[in-house]
C-alpha cells in the first residue's frame, strides 16, 4: 500500500474546498461545480481502489485483516510522551467508512449539480460539500485520539455551513444553530471523556490506548482510580462520556433533536450528512473504541444498548405520523442508527462476534438505501416544491424511475429479501436474539414499525389518488439526478450480498455465516405484515387515519409533538440557563462587581477631595491613593 | 539587537513630527511597525534555527547596561521562546492597528504618537530581563491607553477611560509594592535571573504572591477585577481596543508567568488554588455574561476575559504543558481579539450601530468583512486547524490530573467551550445571517485595501498557527523548559504529580 495515494483521498475534497473556495467567484458557478466532482472522482476512484487492495488483494496477513499505518506525523508534541500524530489508520472499518463517505459524497455532488443549478451561492455550496468530505475522511483515518476530535468538530461545523446554507432564511440558521450547539455540548462531555481516557490509558495514540486499556496483562489501574463513582470506574465515566459525544452526533435519544430540524438544508445534504456520514461517526467512533468498551467498561456497553434500543423505537413511532417526507426521513435514520448502536453495545451481556460485524454492515447497506431515500424525496420535492406527504399522491406514472428506486429503497429499509437491508438487519436481530431478548423484541416491533411508516410514505407518495399541482423542476429528469439514483438503486440491490462476517470483524479474523431461522422468519413476516397494513390504509384515500388520529387523542399528539422533546429542550434553555443563570450573572458584574469596584474609585476620589491640597481630579485623586498605598506597603514589608 | 525594538519607533517619531500631512503620517507609521513586524519575523526565524544547535540556552540576545547602579537596576534585554512569541504578537498587532486606523483624520499625529508609544512600551516590556525596567515599560504602556481612549473614544469615553486607568494603576501600584518587597527581602537586586537563583525567602514569598498576581492579574482581567475590559474597550477607537485586548492583557499574563510564578513557585503552589478558583469563575462566568451582552464590543471584551482566564489557568497549574498552552492562549488570543475588534470597527462604521439588534444579514454586502467575522469567531469557538484549538487543547491535556482539584477546574472550564459556541453563534446568527431587514445596509461598501490586507494577514497567521503549531510550540517550549526546570527544583513533590511531567 502506498502511502502518497492513502493520503490523496482526504486531500483532494480539502484542495477542492480551498481552491473552489478562494478562486470560485473568478470562473462560472458551473466550472467550480464539475471541478469538485472531478476532485472527489478521483478520490473516490483512489477509495475503491484501495478496499480492493486491501480486502481482496494485500489486506490479509495468513487470514486475518491488518491495521496499519500508513502515514503518521507528530503535529503538537505536549509532552514528549504525549503527542498529537496525525495520520491514516488502515484496518477494515476505515477503509470501508472511505468507500462508504466517498462514495455517497460523489453521488451527491452528481445530484446537486442538477439540484442546486440556477443557486446564487453554487459554487460555495461545492466549496462546503468539499470541506464536509474532507473532515468526514480525515475523521475515519484518525490515528490519534486529538486528530479524531478534530475530525470530529470540522465536521460539525461544516454541517452547519451546510445546513445553513440558505442563510437568509432564518429557519435555516436556526437548525445551523441548534444542531452545532447540541453536538457542541456532546462534543463537552466527548472532551472530557478524552481527557479522562488518555490519562488512564497514557497516550493520545489510539493504537497504544487499545493496546493498553484492553490487556489484562498491561492493564494498571493505579488503586485510586479504580474507586469508582456512583459504582461506575473512572474509566467507565471516560467511556461513557466518549459515549455522549457519539451519541450527539448520531442523533441518539435525547440528544437527537437537532437532526429533525436540519432537513432545512438543502436536500442533497441531508442525503451526505444525515443519512451516511456524520450522523454514523458515533457509530464509527463506538467501533473505533471497541475492544477497549468490551474488555474494560461492559457496564457501558450496557448503557450503549439500551439507548440505542430506545432511540431505534421511539423515533419509529414519531415517524409514524410525521407528515414532512423530509422528517419521516429523518426520524427513521435517527431508528435505523439505533439499531447500529444497540448491535454494538449488545456486547455488554456477553460477546457476540457478530455483534460488531452486523453494527458495521448495517452502516454500510443503511449509507446506500438511506441515501438513495433522500436523493430520490429530492427528486419528488424538486418536481412538486412541497415537502408535505399531504400534497402528493398517484406520482407513479407521472415519475416513473424515482418510484421504482424509491420502492427499491423501501423495501430494502423494511428488510424483504433480498434487498441490502434485509441481510445487515437480520444480524443484527441475530445478535440480539442470542445476548437479550427484551432488545430484540423492541428490534423486532421497530422492524415493524419501520417497515409501517416506509410504505405509509411510499404510498402517500405514489399511490393515494389525488390531484397533485406540479410545478416542475427546472432540471427535473436530468442525468445528473438519473444516474445517481439508478447505481444507488443498484447498491440497495446487491449490497447484502456482500460477505461482511469475511471482511469487516472485530478482530479481522473471518467468521462463519449462521442464520438463524426463527429471526429470519419473524423478521420478514413481521415486515410483510406491517406493509400490508400500510397498504390498507393508505393505500387509496380514505378515511382510517382520521379516524384512528380521533381513536387515539392525546397519545396521538403526544406522539405527533414528538413527545414534546423540543419544547422540554427551550424550556431549560431559554428559561433556566438563559434567565436563570446568565441574566442574573450579567446582572451582578453589572450592578454588584463593576459597582463595587466604581465604589472603590469613588471612595478614593473623595479621600484625595478631603485630602486635597494641589490635587483635583481623578487622576491625581487615583495617584495619591497610589503613592500612599505604596508608601504603607513598603513599610510594611521594610519592618518585616 | 533588542534595542532596534526601542530605536525603530523613536526614528518614526521623529520622521512623522516631521509630516505635516494625515497620508505621510500614516505612511510613516506603518513603515515603522512594518519594520518592528519583519525584526521580530527575523528574530523568530533566528530563534528557531539557533535552538536546533547544540548548547542552546534559551536566552538570546543578551545584553545588559548599568541604569541606576545605586539600586542595582540595569538595562537588561534578552529574548526566550516566551518574549519571542509575544514580540511576534506585538509586532503583528502594532502593524494591523495602523492599518485600522489608516483614516483616522482628527489630529493623527498625537493619535500614531499615543499608539506607537503604547506598542513601545509592549516591546519594552516583552524583551526586559529586569523587573525594574519590565515595570518602567509596563507604565509607559498606560497613558496612551488614556488619552487615546479619552480623545478618540466614543461613548462615555472620559468614565471609561478614568476607570481603565485607574484599575490599571492599581495593579501597577501593587506589582511595583511587590518588586521593592522583593528587593528588600535580602536579594537586593532586579535581576529576573538573580533572583530566580538566589530564590525569595517562602515567607516572603507568601506574602507577595497574591499582591503579584492580582496586579498583573488586574492586566488580564481576572476575576473581579475585570471590569476595565468591557467599559474601556466599547469606548476605545478600534485600534486602541486591538491593542488593549490584544497586548495589554497578554502582558499581564507574561507577567504572571515570567515574575509571580516563576520567581514564587513555593507560594504558587500553596496560594496558587484561590487564583485557580478566581480564574474558573472567571472562565464560566464571563462566559454566561456574554450570552447577555448585544453590544458588540460588550460581547467580545466579555469574550476576551472568559478566553484570558484561561491562560491563568494555564499558568497556575504549573506543568510545561499547560503554561506552554497558557502562551500559545495568549497568542492565539490575541491575534483573533484584535481580528474581531478590527472587523467590529470597521462594521461600525458602515453601520454605524453596535447593536445586534438592529443587524441582520450583513455577510451578503460585506462578503469579505463577513468571512473574516465568522473565522475569528470560529477561532474564538476553538475550531481545529484554527490558533484557538490548538490553543485551548494544550491547556487542558497540560493540566488534566495535577490533581484531583485541577481537574474538577479543568472539567469546569471545558464546560465554557459549550457556551462560547452559543454566544457565538448568537452573534454571528445575527449580524451576518439572515434577511436583510434595513434598507441602507444594503448599499454598503466591502472592505478597502487597507482593510483587507488586515484581515488577510490575522486570518493567515490563525490559519498558519491552526494547521501548522509546531514551530511555535516548539518555540515556546524552548523558554519554557529550562523555567519548569527550575521550579521543578523548588518543587519536587508538587511537579511529580504530574503525569505529563513524569512521561
Amino acid at each position: 500500500m502506498n502511502a502518497a495515494y492513502i493520503a490523496l483521498i482526504p486531500a483532494l475534497p480539502l484542495v477542492g474546498f480551498i481552491f473552489i473556495g478562494l478562486f470560485g467567484k473568478y470562473f462560472p458557478a458551473k466550472i467550480s461545480g464539475r471541478l469538485g466532482t472531478l476532485f472527489l472522482a478521483v478520490s473516490t476512484c483512489l477509495a475503491g481502489w484501495e478496499a480492493y487492495q486491501y480486502f481482496f488483494v494485500s489486506g490479509a496477513v495468513g487470514g486475518t485483516y491488518q491495521t496499519t499505518y500508513p502515514i503518521r506525523f507528530s503535529w503538537l508534541e505536549f509532552s514528549p510522551k504525549l503527542i498529537v500524530e496525525i495520520g491514516t489508520i488502515i484496518d477494515p472499518i476505515s477503509v470501508m467508512m472511505l468507500l462508504v463517505v466517498t462514495l455517497i459524497s460523489l453521488m451527491v455532488h452528481i445530484y446537486s449539480a442538477a439540484y442546486m443549478r440556477g443557486e446564487k451561492r453554487y459554487s460555495t455550496y461545492y466549496a462546503f460539500l468539499g470541506l464536509f468530505t474532507f473532515s468526514m475522511l480525515f475523521l475515519v483515518l484518525s490515528i490519534n485520539i486529538i486528530q479524531l476530535y478534530m475530525g470530529w468538530e470540522l465536521v460539525g461545523v461544516s454541517s452547519f455551513l451546510l445546513i445553513g446554507f440558505y442563510y437568509d432564511k432564518p429557519s435555516a440558521v436556526a437548525a445551523a444553530k441548534k444542531a452545532f450547539i447540541i453536538t457542541r455540548f456532546a462534543d463537552m462531555f466527548f472532551l472530557i471523556g478524552i481527557l479522562i481516557v488518555s490519562y488512564i490509558g497514557k497516550s493520545l495514540d489510539i493504537p497504544t490506548l487499545i493496546s493498553n486499556l484492553s490487556h489484562a496483562s498491561s492493564f494498571t489501574i493505579t488503586s485510586p482510580l479504580a474507586t469508582g463513582f456512583m459504582g461506575f470506574s473512572l474509566l467507565s465515566w471516560g467511556l461513557l462520556m466518549i459515549f455522549i459525544g457519539g451519541a450527539g452526533k448520531s442523533a441518539m435519544f435525547p440528544l437527537h433533536v437537532w437532526l429533525p430540524d436540519a432537513m432545512e438544508g438543502p436536500t442533497p445534504v441531508s442525503a451526505l450528512i444525515h443519512a451516511a456520514t456524520m450522523v454514523v461517526a458515533g457509530v464509527y467512533l463506538v467501533a473505533r473504541f471497541y475492544p477497549i468498551y468490551v474488555f474494560s467498561a461492559p457496564d457501558v456497553l450496557k448503557i450503549i444498548a439500551i439507548t440505542g434500543a430506545f432511540t431505534a423505537i421511539f423515533a419509529a413511532i414519531i415517524a409514524c405520523v410525521q407528515y414532512d417526507i423530509k422528517r419521516v426521513l429523518a426520524y427513521s435514520t435517527i431508528s435505523q442508527i439505533g439499531y447500529m448502536i444497540f448491535a454494538l453495545g449488545l456486547a455488554g451481556w456477553g460477546v457476540n462476534k457478530y455483534g460488531f460485524t452486523a453494527a458495521m454492515f448495517h452502516l454500510f447497506t443503511h449509507a446506500i438505501f438511506k441515501a438513495l431515500l433522500f436523493l430520490s424525496a429530492g427528486s419528488v420535492i424538486h418536481f412538486i416544491h412541497s415537502n408535505d406527504m399531504r400534497d402528493m399522491g398517484s406520482l407513479r406514472k407521472k415519475m416513473p424511475l424515482t418510484h421504482i428506486v424509491f420502492l427499491i429503497a423501501c423495501l430494502a429499509i423494511s428488510g424483504i429479501p433480498p434487498f441490502a437491508g434485509f441481510y445487515s438487519k437480520e444480524m443484527i436481530l441475530g445478535v440480539a436474539y442470542q445476548t437479550n431478548k427484551i432488545i430484540f423484541i423492541i428490534g423486532i416491533i421497530t422492524a415493524g414499525l419501520t417497515a409501517f411508516y416506509m410504505f405509509r410514505l411510499y404510498f402517500s407518495i405514489f399511490w393515494r389518488d389525488k390531484k397533485v399541482q406540479i410545478i416542475r423542476g427546472n432540471a427535473h429528469g436530468s442525468a445528473s439526478m438519473t444516474i445517481p439514483l439508478m447505481l444507488l438503486a443498484f447498491g440497495a440491490i446487491g449490497a447484502g450480498f456482500i460477505p461482511f462476517q469475511k471482511l469487516v470483524t472485530f478482530n479481522g479474523q473471518p467468521i462463519a455465516m449462521e442464520s438463524n431461522n426463527i429471526v429470519t422468519v419473524l423478521a420478514i413476516v413481521i415486515a410483510v405484515v406491517s406493509i400490508f397494513i400500510s397498504a390498507f390504509i393508505y393505500l387509496n384515500d380514505n378515511t382510517i387515519p382520521t379516524k384512528a388520529v380521533k381513536r387515539l387523542g392525546g397519545v396521538y399528539r403526544l406522539i405527533y409533538s414528538k413527545f414534546y422533546i423540543d419544547e422540554i429542550y427551550l424550556f431549560i434553555t431559554k428559561k433556566i440557563i438563559f434567565n436563570l443563570v446568565a441574566r442574573p450573572v450579567a446582572w451582578i458584574d453589572k450592578y454588584i462587581v463593576d459597582s463595587s469596584i466604581n465604589l472603590i474609585g469613588a471612595v478614593t476620589t473623595e479621600i484625595s477631595i478631603s485630602i486635597k491640597t494641589l490635587q483635583s481630579g481623578r487622576i491625581q485623586g487615583y495617584m495619591s491613593w497610589f503613592l500612599g498605598a505604596l508608601l504603607v506597603l513598603v513599610l510594611i514589608f521594610m519592618m518585616s | 539587537m533588542l534595542q532596534l525594538f526601542l530605536i525603530i519607533p523613536a526614528i518614526t517619531i521623529i520622521l512623522m513630527m516631521l509630516m505635516s500631512k494625515q497620508q505621510g503620517v500614516r505612511l510613516i507609521s506603518a513603515i515603522g511597525m512594518g519594520a518592528q513586524l519583519i525584526l521580530s519575523l527575523i528574530l523568530v526565524f533566528n530563534y528557531i534555527s539557533a535552538s536546533k544547535l547544540n548548547g542552546f540556552t534559551s536566552l538570546m540576545y543578551e545584553t545588559s547596561y548599568s541604569w541606576f547602579p545605586a539600586f542595582n537596576i540595569n538595562f537588561h534585554t534578552g529574548v526566550d521562546g516566551i518574549s519571542l512569541a509575544m514580540i511576534l504578537l506585538t509586532a503583528l498587532i502594532s502593524f494591523t492597528g495602523v492599518l485600522a486606523s489608516w483614516n483616522i483624520t482628527e489630529k493623527p499625529k498625537e493619535f500614531f504618537f499615543n499608539l506607537i508609544l503604547l506598542s513601545t512600551g509592549a516591546f519594552g516590556f516583552f524583551i526586559s530581563r529586569d523587573l525594574f525596567t519590565m515595570f518602567f515599560f509596563l507604565e509607559i504602556a498606560i497613558i496612551p491607553k488614556f488619552l487615546l481612549i479619552s480623545i478618540w473614544g466614543s461613548g462615555r469615553n472620559e468614565y471609561s477611560a478614568n476607570k481603565l486607568v485607574l484599575m490599571l494603576m492599581g495593579g501597577s501600584a501593587l506589582i511595583l509594592t511587590s518588586i521593592l518587597g522583593i528587593y528588600y527581602s535580602g536579594i537586593h537586586s532586579f535581576d529576573i535571573a538573580k533572583i530566580a537563583a538566589a530564590g525569595i525567602p517562602v515567607s516572603t514569598q507568601l506574602v507577595i504572591f497574591p499582591i503579584m498576581f492580582t496586579g498583573f492579574g488586574i492586566f488580564t482581567a481576572m476575576f473581579p477585577f475585570h471590569t476595565w475590559v468591557p467599559d474601556g474597550h466599547s469606548s476605545a477607537p478600534t485600534a486602541a481596543s486591538m491593542f488593549l485586548s490584544g497586548i495589554s492583557m497578554k502582558m499581564g499574563g507574561y507577567g504572571c508567568l515570567r515574575v509571580a510564578v516563576f520567581l514564587m513557585p513555593k507560594a504558587t503552589e500553596q496560594e496558587g488554588w484561590f487564583f485557580l478558583i478566581l480564574a474558573v469563575i472567571g472562565v464560566v462566568y464571563a462566559a454566561f455574561t456574554t450570552l447577555r451582552q448585544t453590544d458588540l464590543k460588550y460581547i467580545n471584551a466579555y469574550s476576551s476575559i472568559s478566553h484570558c482566564s484561561l491562560v491563568l489557568i494555564g499558568i497556575l497549574v504549573m506543568s510545561n504543558t499547560s503554561i506552554t498552552g497558557a502562551v500559545l492562549q495568549m497568542f492565539s488570543h490575541g491575534l483573533m481579539t484584535a481580528l474581531f475588534f478590527a472587523i467590529i470597527g470597521m462594521i461600525y462604521q458602515r453601520t454605524h450601530t453596535r447593536d445586534i439588534s438592529k443587524m441582520s444579514g450583513l455577510l451578503k454586502t460585506l462578503p469579505f468583512l463577513g468571512t473574516g467575522f465568522i473565522l475569528a469567531g470560529l477561532c474564538s469557538l476553538g475550531l481545529p486547524g484554527l490558533s484557538g484549538f490548538v490553543a485551548e487543547m494544550t491547556i487542558f491535556f497540560g493540566s488534566y490530573n495535577a490533581s484531583a482539584f485541577v481537574n474538577v477546574i479543568i472539567i469546569l472550564s471545558v464546560s465554557s467551550i459549550v457556551i462560547t459556541a452559543v454566544y457565538i453563534l448568537r452573534m454571528t446568527g445575527q449580524v451576518m445571517w439572515g434577511p436583510i431587514k434595513q434598507e441602507e445596509f444594503n448599499e454598503l461598501h466591502d472592505g478597502k485595501w487597507n482593510e483587507k490586507l488586515l484581515i488577510t494577514i490575522l486570518c493567515g497567521v490563525i490559519i498558519l498557527v491552526g494547521t501548522m503549531p509546531f514551530w511555535l510550540n516548539g518555540m515556546i517550549h524552548n523558554g519554557i523548559d529550562p523555567l519548569v526546570d527550575a521550579m521543578k527544583q523548588a518543587l519536587p513533590a508538587k511537579l511529580s504529580q504530574n503525569l505529563l511531567i513524569v512521561h
